[in-house]
């Protein structure tokens, strides 16, 4: 996105930074539930709450989740990584420091292709991904003189997800979210719930002129809470930078926080006074040294990730890159397509149909595909009974609605409902007969060359009928008669 | 039959096995001594309850013949282990009052071989010093007097362990050891003390003061004590992730007392400048007592020995310094209220820290803020690879290496308070055993002309406390040291 | 490297600890004699050393993916000066308090 000024044209350069909560059981360092919830403090083990003389102990498994990521944006697993503290006060940080990892992370140089309107794409870079401890929660508006302190988050395993500056506007941002969220999602690292705040972001925002090639003073916009309104924030910080520029003001480098309210960035005061973190590598941890083989086998065990599967799709199914996309957006939807197209002649009814029929049904009733009243397989059922021709397509509408409210099968509803195509000729003959004869003047019309009533007859056909006859079969006999 | 409180861990284990005495009658016996000796300030808290109560369970087990490694010995427990609703300061104001609601692996390991806990022993706060005068709850005398009668320090920071060791008011003590808060105490005040290799005790529930260096150990008053004792404190944690997954030998067994054709190293970088002609001459003696019984002296060279005390001087502040942070008013322990959150820390802090603390948290600070990283605590780290590879080198010419523990014997309470280096100087010779993270001991050897205890030091390969065993039995037996203090 | 009575209080507000004006230059002098001290390092040439973290020599274990901890609100907060309690019973847990941070 370019932003037209009053003395030219300014490019925005973005990179944002991702705090993603590794899906476990326990947390990072000790044992305690890593779960969203809890009564305050109730998920706080001795570990998380710093008592003295107690020792961090690494969770394995969140070791491989951090693995799995690195492999699925295409990084350099490190086969060694360092565990350094990160010390600064605050009242939810009950250690005194953060156990992170600063000069040598478990990940580093990856990459992710992000899908832009047009069906074309853009390499982001991901600088690197490290794990972290989460702070505790502190709460402001319990009391009018304490903030309160809930720990239950204290000691979560983050993986800190950091991209390149490499993005150039709010779309590309989302679009970066978005990809990420999926491939997470895909590999079962994060659920990607921003709003429980699983997944968060900060955007680094600075503004320079067309064609310049130093970057100017960004500031970090910490902590907003969706991708809509990381969008909204970065589009305002922007043209907020801009106007400043412009106005002969320089950009001091802050850290700003998004108003949701009041729609603006603005400076975040608590975090103004200089930090000085003091990384040291923490002596109570030794080296992460990976087994190179353990890295290969979790290779081998890697899903097929969004941009594989879409190019699959489009190939295997001669589905629209379009349609595709939408389909392998999130995992389950893109199960439950294979689930429903696989071994039919025309996979593209199949998308049709998960696409418009069955999304815009399960949109209507706010729940997403693991939750639909339609199974995969009821409606893999439902094409069926298209295709050997019992019912027609119109008809098919009819019996989806009841499968949605009922979650009942194609095949009983059908039976129930008596919805059985008529595709006996006999049948068909009696009933355009009996239309033919009960409107001569329009069959008289036909003939002397208004062909365009052609639809009407069939419509009163398919009436007649009650909406049972094969369309096919209607159209051909019809067309005989008329033409007498 | 002399005193229970005058036998040693060895001689109390068999005769509550043989069921000459029982366990209450040897914890009677010391919560009588322990209360006769209070002058010493040995104590921050006397658990007498626990110490019965712990007693009566132990004559139950004996009298069913299960009696632990320790079974019904009691000792005291020095206040920077953690102990389960039992207050636990590390010497400290701004832990008053805090009772842990758990147990340190090491109290609980001795507690589960039989062990008794007379008392929190005295400490430097948060183990930092080396003359137990820094403790907020008052400074510990050593049991040792010189000739004129002049109050002496213990050493430390295991300063109220060593002197309750000394005097005979616990059976044992454990001891930490971050640059010879172990050895130097124990040189000081005439015991043994083992300060194993980084590892092999766990530090759960240990208050840290530098994660990298702490060490647990044992501080008894001869060298089969120590070897029964760490046999009971030692052994694989997993809720230390530096603990090390080895067996754990049979310490006392391998006290043969046989070293002949062992070789032992003599640095030459330990014959330091200024040191007292007493100290060279006890190290000498040593040599010779080695000599004797079969050993062959080897010329050693550690070249960056007189590095170590910086180096040290930078890693473990540097440490503390985070280590510290979260004694922060919110949790646990001292708050002194403020109108802001950061008025509230930097009150707390101010008052909850004595002097030395807060000196070695702003040094540790500053070594590791923007800017000065490079400079001093990446350099340390540097030095500390070159230290550890000067004992690397020496293993490749002995099996363990024979220098004094301390340049000096015990000085007076209120010397060398205000020159912080000269009181640095005294883990001159313990201090690069940390840094190395070898096995350590400390064996009584002598008295200097003043009348005061000496001490030699041991140092091994890495989990080679067996070697340690078998030399300090050696040396125990040659030195034949059985001057009390007071007597 | 000498350090300033202004340094002192830079990395006192770093640690959180207060110190009164008119102690800095007493604390700066202090600490100064130590820096002096610790200068000697310098001497050494390490450009070709490896910095040591630590002495153990192997490989960092790991825990298995379980919940073996935590559930225990009332002895987390036992110890905690001021803090708040959900309700009576004290398996709802609670909070520790601070001073109020306004953000
Ligand atoms: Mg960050
Ligand atoms: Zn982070």
């Amino acid at each position: 996105m370019i932003i037209e000024g009053k003395t030219g044209s300014w490019e925005i350069v973005v990179g944002l930074e991702v705090h993603a909560q590794v899906v476990s059981q326990s947390k990072l360092f000790s044992g305690a539930s890593a779960t969203y919830g809890g009564e305050p403090n109730a998920q706080v083990s001795l570990v998380d709450a710093a008592f003295p003389g107690m020792l961090p102990v690494i969770n394995g498994y969140v070791v491989e989740q951090a693995i799995k990521t690195g492999l699925g944006i295409e990084a350099t697993v490190n086969e060694v990584s360092v565990f350094d503290r990160k010390n600064y006060f605050y009242a939810d940080l009950p250690q005194g420091y953060q156990i992170s990892q600063y000069t040598r992370p478990i990940v580093s140089g990856g990459r992710l292709v992000i899908d832009l309107p047009g069906d074309t794409t853009k390499t982001i870079g991901v600088t690197r991904l490290h794990l972290e401890q989460d702070a505790g929660k502190s709460m402001h508006d319990q009391s009018p003189t304490k903030s309160y302190i809930d720990l239950n988050r204290s000691g979560v395993a983050l993986m800190e997800i950091v991209s390149e500056p490499d993005i150039r506007s709010p779309e590309e941002a989302g679009a970066y979210l978005k990809k990420l969220r999926a491939i997470l999602r895909y590999l079962g690292t994060c659920d990607g719930n921003m709003e429980e705040g699983s997944m968060r972001c900060d955007a680094n925002v600075s503004v320079r002129k067309v064609g310049a090639t130093e970057f100017g003073t960004r500031n970090e916009i910490k902590n907003v809470n969706s991708i809509r309104h990381v969008m909204q924030a970065i589009e305002y910080e922007a043209n907020r930078q801009v106007e400043a520029l412009e106005a002969g003001e320089t950009i001091r480098q802050e850290t700003r926080l998004w108003d949701v309210a009041r729609g603006v960035t603005r400076s975040m005061r608590s975090k103004e006074h200089a930090h000085d973190y003091r990384y040291f590598p923490d002596p109570d941890l030794l080296p992460l040294i990976l087994d190179p083989e353990a890295i290969a086998r979790i290779k081998t065990s890697m899903p097929e990730l969004p941009d594989a599967k879409k190019a699959r799709f489009v190939d295997a199914y001669k589905l629209s890159p379009y349609d595709a996309g939408v389909l392998v957006a999130e995992q389950e939807q893109a199960d439950f397509f294979e689930t429903v197209a696989k071994g039919r002649k025309d996979p593209k009814l199949a998308a049709n149909w998960v696409i418009v029929e069955l999304f815009g049904a399960l949109n209507k009733k706010g729940v997403d595909v693991t939750n639909s009243p339609v199974s995969a397989k009821n409606l893999a059922g439902l094409l069926d009974l298209i295709e050997n021709e019992t019912i027609s397509g119109r008809i098919a509408k009819d019996v989806f609605q009841f499968m949605v409210e009922t979650g009942k099968d194609a095949a009983s509803i059908v039976a129930e409902k008596g919805l059985v195509q008529v595709t006996d000729t006999g049948a068909i003959d009696a009933a355009i007969a009996k239309v033919m004869a009960e409107n001569a003047a329009k069959v008289d019309e036909y003939r002397a060359g208004k062909t365009t009533l052609f639809g009407w007859f069939v419509g009163q056909v398919m009436k007649g009928t009650g909406g049972k006859a094969n369309p096919a079969k209607v159209n051909e006999i019809l067309k005989a008669k008329l033409s007498g | 039959m002399s005193a229970l409180n005058d036998l040693t861990i060895a001689q109390l284990r068999d005769g509550l096995k043989a069921r000459k005495f029982s366990a209450r009658e040897v914890a009677d016996a010391y919560l009588a001594a322990m209360a006769k000796q209070r002058g010493l300030n040995a104590f921050i808290l006397e658990t007498p309850d626990v110490a019965l109560a712990q007693a009566a369970a132990s004559d139950a087990k004996l009298a069913r013949g299960e009696a632990g490694s320790l079974e019904g010995v009691p000792l005291g427990i020095k206040d920077l282990f953690c102990t389960k609703d039992v207050q636990t300061t590390a010497g400290s104001h701004i832990l008053e009052g805090f009772k842990p609601p758990y147990e340190s692996t090491v109290s609980q390991n001795l507690f589960d071989a039989g062990a008794a806990m007379l008392g929190k022993l005295n400490l430097d706060e948060f183990a930092m010093g080396s003359a137990n005068i820094t403790s907020y709850f008052g400074p510990v005398k050593n049991p040792w007097k010189r000739k004129d009668g002049k109050d002496h320090v213990p050493g430390g920071s295991s300063g109220g362990s060593a002197a309750s060791v000394a005097a005979h008011i616990v059976a044992g003590a454990t001891g930490t050891d971050t640059g010879g808060s172990i050895r130097q105490p124990a040189s000081f005040t005439g015991i043994v003390g083992i300060k194993p290799t980084y590892g092999r005790c766990s530090r759960w529930g240990i208050v840290a003061f530098a994660s990298s260096l702490d060490q647990a150990g044992p501080m008894t008053r001869d060298v089969r004590d120590a070897a029964i004792m760490l046999g009971a404190m030692a052994g694989h944690d997993p809720k230390d992730s530096t603990s090390v997954p080895l067996p754990v030998p049979n310490y006392e067994a391998a006290m043969t007392g046989d070293i002949r054709g062992l070789r032992f190293g003599i640095p030459k970088e330990y014959r330091v400048d200024g040191m007292p002609a007493e100290i060279e001459k006890l190290w000498q003696q040593g040599i010779d007592w080695m000599k004797a019984a079969g050993a062959e002296p080897v010329e050693i060279s550690l070249p960056h020995t007189k590095y170590a005390l910086p180096t040290y001087y930078i890693i473990a502040p540097a440490e503390a310094s985070s280590n510290l942070a979260r004694y922060d008013g919110v949790r646990y322990g001292l708050r002194v209220p403020g109108n802001t959150l950061d008025e509230m820390y930097e009150n707390t802090r101010a008052a909850g820290f004595g002097a030395e603390v807060r000196r070695r948290i702003l040094i540790g600070t500053y070594v590791l803020s923007a800017g000065y990283y490079d400079a001093y605590y990446l350099k340390a780290q540097k030095v500390r690879t070159l230290i550890f590879q000067d004992f690397q080198e020496a293993w490749k010419k002995c099996d363990v290496i024979l220098t004094p523990t301390a340049p000096s014997a015990a000085f007076g309470i209120g010397d060398k308070a205000d020159d912080p280096i000269a009181m640095y100087l005294n883990d001159v010779f313990t201090v690069p055993v940390n840094l190395a993270g070898l096995p350590g001991m400390s064996v009584p050897a002598g008295l200097s002309g003043e009348g005061l205890p000496l001490g030699l030091q041991l140092i091994g390969k890495p989990f080679d406390e067996p070697t340690l065993f078998r030399v300090g039995g050696v040396l125990e037996t040659a030195a034949n040291f059985k001057a009390r203090p007071g007597a | 490297m000498s350090l300033d009575p202004a340094t002192v209080a830079r990395i006192a507000t770093l640690a959180r600890i207060k110190i009164a004006p008119d102690e800095q230059v007493r604390i700066a002098g202090e600490l100064n004699t130590i820096l002096d001290w610790v200068e000697q390092l310098k001497m050494l040439d390490t450009s070709a050393v490896e910095p040591m973290t630590s002495t153990v020599e192997m490989v960092m274990p790991q825990r298995t993916d379980q919940v073996t901890d935590g559930g225990y609100p009332n002895r987390i907060l036992a110890n905690a000066t001021e803090p708040v309690r959900v309700s009576a019973t004290e398996e709802m847990g609670g909070f520790f308090t601070v001073p109020k941070v306004v953000e």
